[in-house]
């Protein structure tokens, strides 16, 4: 093997496809690549490479909404002695969300390569896959393949995550996997220092080991061909138009919002983020780069990628009060601010959202959302009050008129996939 | 290396014991939960604080190294 890590030539004929976009997704749209299709496009996982430091050059973030630096979360594990746990977390729990689903669907094998490569560079000596349920026939399916073929060195157990917001969370995710319920903990310590079973435990996002496995195999300066200087690479987005057409695709990080957008559908504000993102009004929006240095600047961040255009015939403030009132029922419940403050500005929020609210309503939120901010043991207080702030000041022209008994709104159908029924009872955490 | 004060949220139950004791870091929300000042501990309510701890009776308030 002579082939080195910077080298663009590794890969021949993969290379090809994996220089511009789709790197991720599959080449036929639609066409989800079983282990032949991913062995002809991409080869076999490249083991016993230094990958934290490719992955190190290559500047990669994670892809599961914090945007963490990756090598440090290896480096941290890589670091410690003993048993040590690899978790691919494909708990994707937001419902505006599906690029994980798609994922897992389209090229299991890339986040199996990631999930391999990545144990074998930090030295985890257990490995575990978390999935929402209806993956895992097909995850087991690509498992029994990679078996046949052998390209697995560790065993990996498949848990099932339940159907709530926050069981994706690294701490929930840690909770589950040992036997308790998908709820949230404390920090400190770190899961990288005392995760599962009390071992050192590196938590990754399926998409963010999909990009691992293809920077050891292509090298950080082909990771780099794509994205800016910080924030480099491609990156998976849900987006929703504001035509009610819905898809995932593959972007550069940088790209320009306004070209993603369909420009024939009529839109008066941009959810970027997800439920616990930001709404910023349109058209102005359009201009901004889909890249986290250009959208702090606004108060925004790219999350896990989704990306809602409110048509204009809603009621932004309708959308986000629907929004509001799940997210607090989906608190865990377990942090007195959380479990306070949510509901009360929830229903302040459904009331700005009807007519003729009381005056003292806007201030309720203000001051109950600066309450909850930083005092949950997760940061699902501080998203929620993120996407309702945003929604007050993106929206404000819409409370002026609600105040005085209107709605500039045309269409009472939702738009946002907000989920129907609230959770059943209080234990179905598991 | 001075200590800072938290308070773990989900073990924390809204006695309020802390406020009592310690009321020149801890102040009570609407709600009755603490919140607690972020910046370093002063040496001089080093004392104060750490009765506080021991005293908080769901063991929510530690004392943690900044």
């Amino acid at each position: 093997m002579t082939m080195t890590l910077n080298d663009p030539a590794a890969g021949g004929a993969a290379r090809q496809a994996a220089s511009g976009l789709p790197r991720l997704l599959p080449l036929v749209p639609g066409v989800p690549e079983d282990l032949r299709a991913h062995l002809a496009r991409y080869g076999r996982p490249p083991y016993g490479r230094p990958l934290i430091d490719a992955v190190r050059a290559a500047g990669l973030t994670g892809r599961g909404g914090a945007a963490f630096p990756v090598h440090r979360k290896l480096a941290a594990v890589a670091a410690a002695r003993g048993r040590k746990v690899i978790v691919a977390n494909g708990a994707e729990s937001e419902p505006a969300s599906g690029k994980d689903a798609v994922l897992l669907r389209a090229a299991p094998h890339l986040v199996l390569d990631g999930l391999q490569l990545a144990a074998e560079a930090t030295g985890a000596t257990e490995a575990h896959l978390y999935l929402h349920q209806g993956h895992h026939p097909e995850l087991q399916r690509a498992l029994a393949e990679r078996a046949t073929a052998r390209l697995d060195r560790l065993p990996i157990t498949l848990t099932q995550a339940p159907p709530r917001f926050l069981a994706g969370q690294e701490t929930a995710l840690v909770s589950r996997l040992g036997g308790g319920p998908a709820r949230p903990t404390f920090q400190p310590p770190r899961v990288s220092d005392r995760g599962l079973g009390g071992a050192p435990t590196l938590v990754q996002n399926v998409e963010t080991l999909a990009h691992l496995a293809l920077i050891a195999r292509y090298g950080p300066r082909w990771f780099r061909a794509l994205g800016t200087e910080d924030e480099p690479g491609s990156m998976l987005v849900t987006l929703h138009q504001a035509s009610h057409r819905s898809q995932v695709i593959e972007i550069e990080i940088g790209a320009p919002l306004g070209s993603l957008l369909d420009p024939n559908a009529q839109a008066q504000a941009v959810l970027i983020g997800g439920f616990h993102g930001t709404w910023l009004p349109l058209p102005g929006a359009a201009a901004l780069t889909l890249d986290n240095q250009a959208l702090t600047a606004h108060g925004a961040a790219l999350g896990a990628g989704v990306i809602a255009a409110l048509p204009a015939d809603r009621c932004g403030l309708a959308e986000a009060a629907r929004v509001a009132r799940y997210l607090a029922a989906e608190s865990a419940g377990q942090c007195g601010p959380c479990l306070n403050g949510l509901p009360r500005i929830a229903a302040a929020l459904a009331e700005l959202a009807g007519r003729g609210h009381r005056k003292q309503t806007r201030a309720d939120v203000e001051r109950w959302s600066g309450l909850v901010t930083g005092r949950g043991a997760c940061h699902h207080p501080d998203g929620s009050v993120r996407f309702v702030r945003s929604a007050l000041t993106t929206f404000a022209p819409e409370i002026s008129l609600h105040a005085r008994g209107q709605c500039a709104s045309t269409n009472r159908a939702p738009f946002l996939p907000v989920p129907g029924g609230m959770p059943e009872s209080e234990d179905d955490w598991t | 290396m001075a200590d800072i004060l938290r308070v773990n949220p989900i073990d924390c139950s809204g006695h309020g014991v802390c406020a009592e004791l310690l009321p020149e870091l801890v102040t009570l929300d609407e709600w009755g939960y603490p919140i607690v000042d972020p910046r370093p501990l002063p040496p001089a309510l080093d004392r104060d604080a750490r009765r506080a701890v021991a005293a908080c009776p769901a063991l929510a308030l530690k004392l943690l190294r900044s």
